[in-house]
């Protein structure tokens, strides 16, 4: 009784009318809470004392780089509970998930790299996050070139799957060998700011632009969720019962 | 079953080398490739060994990851196309034993021969008779890691066409942390100083390597097979 919920998700159907019920409540609460947010930092919060306006970059590039790990985190769980439980709808959902989640960290290393201009003195520097980032774009990047690569739908994903579980369990060990690998080299030569403690005026636009970006990377899984399904139950009768309604 | 998995796991370790002892081309294809690789740096940017020394770690380490990386493809291939792994898979022996033994062969067969040339190349860069140790061991330590890590790429990417590229896209950044430690520790050695913190690391990746990654491989080897 307890687990049919779960059991349920298992359904196509189910999943594809549940998400189509779903992606108001994710789309309008990150609609208003991007734009209230962007608002907040863009015009209400202070100009760094350091940085001037160059910080507020920040309110689209931290969210953007959160998203990127969570994204992967999401797809790998979803990709485990393909491989365990054999569900053909939690492939469908890594499978969404691999594109938003490598344009998340595009965006990540765009307006990381455009805040290094004038912070840094350079667009690119071997910092240790910013390398990582990049790692992680191309563990998104072979995800996707694995899965393009077989053509068998069930095959590919079960091979990407366990990519993605493989890949998670190596973003830690990642992470820490490019930060020791940077700080064991030379200590960056371009100034680093020390991190002060935000005051609420410009800490409060970054959470609501987080929970902004949250709520719409599930909007954005809700929709190319349904696209994944139609594609691949394209020949199953409930499809025209859905589309026809 | 009268054979343990461990018995079946030494048999096929012998029979891959056995195999490769014979088919001679698999084991020094990736040699001459590494040979010719080290190379081109002194060609592409100076004779002058100090300034070549300098770069002599990354060059190393790069070719050498590059070397093990093309060397992987062999690595299930003949055994895919002639059905030989699907026995192993369906022979109720642990395909995870089995597909260790078939890991640990690959990289007797490339990654040892590989630390034991590099030292070669190394001097030949301007490196130090001292930091000889320093070139072998973590080479030896980090080819064994890409071998394992390389195997789940492997098995991933069997039944697919054209899979050199797809192989190196998978592979290379779950291979990063291993160039990061072992470029240092022979960084480290050909400047004089003690490696022995790189070295720690890669070993420990080693250790996760030989107890994760061939449960993974396996599976993946399982799926490839469906």
């Amino acid at each position: 009784m307890a687990w049919t919920w779960f059991h349920r998700l298992a359904s196509p159907p189910h999943v594809y009318a549940l998400a189509t019920r779903l992606t108001p409540w994710f789309a309008w609460p990150a609609a208003a809470l991007i734009v209230a947010g962007l608002y907040a930092g863009l015009v209400l919060a202070p100009p760094d004392y350091q940085q001037g306006d160059g910080f507020r970059i920040i309110y689209v590039h931290a969210p953007s780089a959160w998203m990127s790990l969570m994204v992967y985190v999401t797809m790998a769980s979803a990709a485990a509970v393909g491989l365990i439980w054999r569900m053909k709808v939690a492939h469908a959902v890594a499978a969404s998930c691999a594109p938003i989640g490598a344009s998340f960290t595009v965006a990540a290393l765009v307006t990381g790299s455009l805040w290094g201009r004038p912070m840094w003195g350079t667009y690119w520097e071997w910092d240790p996050r910013l390398t990582s980032e990049l790692i992680l774009l191309f563990l998104y990047l072979g995800y996707m070139a694995l899965r393009s690569a077989i053509d068998e739908v069930q095959r590919a994903d079960r091979a990407s799957a366990l990519l993605a579980v493989v890949g998670v369990v190596n973003v830690p060990i990642i992470h820490y060998s490019v930060l020791w690998w940077n700080s064991l080299h030379q200590a960056p030569s371009v100034m680093k700011l020390a991190k002060p403690e935000m005051p609420a005026a410009m800490l409060l636009p970054l959470l609501m632009m987080l929970a902004g970006f949250t709520l719409y990377f599930g909007a954005l899984l809700l929709v190319r969720l349904r696209g994944e399904i139609l594609r691949r139950e394209r020949s199953a009768s409930w499809i025209r019962e859905a589309l026809t309604e | 079953m009268s054979t343990s998995a461990l018995q079946a796991a030494r048999l096929i370790l012998a029979r891959d080398l056995r195999l490769a002892l014979r088919k001679r081309g698999q084991v020094v294809q990736p040699l001459a490739f590494f040979a010719i690789v080290t190379t081109l740096f002194p060609l592409a940017i100076s004779p002058e060994l100090a300034r070549l020394r300098e770069i002599a770690s990354g060059v190393l380490w790069v070719a050498a990851l590059l070397a093990s990386l093309l060397a992987l493809e062999f690595l299930f291939r003949d055994d895919a196309h002639d059905g030989t792994l699907e026995q192993y898979a369906l022979s109720g022996q642990s395909l995870t034993w089995l597909i260790f033994a078939k890991t640990s062969a690959h990289w007797l067969l490339t990654g040892l021969p590989l630390a034991v040339m590099a030292p070669l190349a190394g001097l030949s860069l301007g490196v130090p008779y001292a930091a000889v140790p320093g070139i072998i061991i973590p080479i030896a330590l980090g080819t064994l890691v890409l071998s394992l890590i390389g195997a789940i790429g492997a098995a991933l990417t069997l039944g697919v066409r054209r899979s050199g590229v797809l192989l190196t896209l998978l592979t290379l950044p779950l291979a990063m942390p291993v160039l990061i430690f072992g470029a240092q520790a022979t960084d480290l050695a050909i400047r004089g100083a003690t490696f022995a913190a790189p070295l720690y690391l890669l070993s420990a990746m080693a250790v996760l390597g030989v107890t994760l990654a061939p449960l993974a491989a396996s599976a993946a080897v399982r799926i490839s097979l469906e």
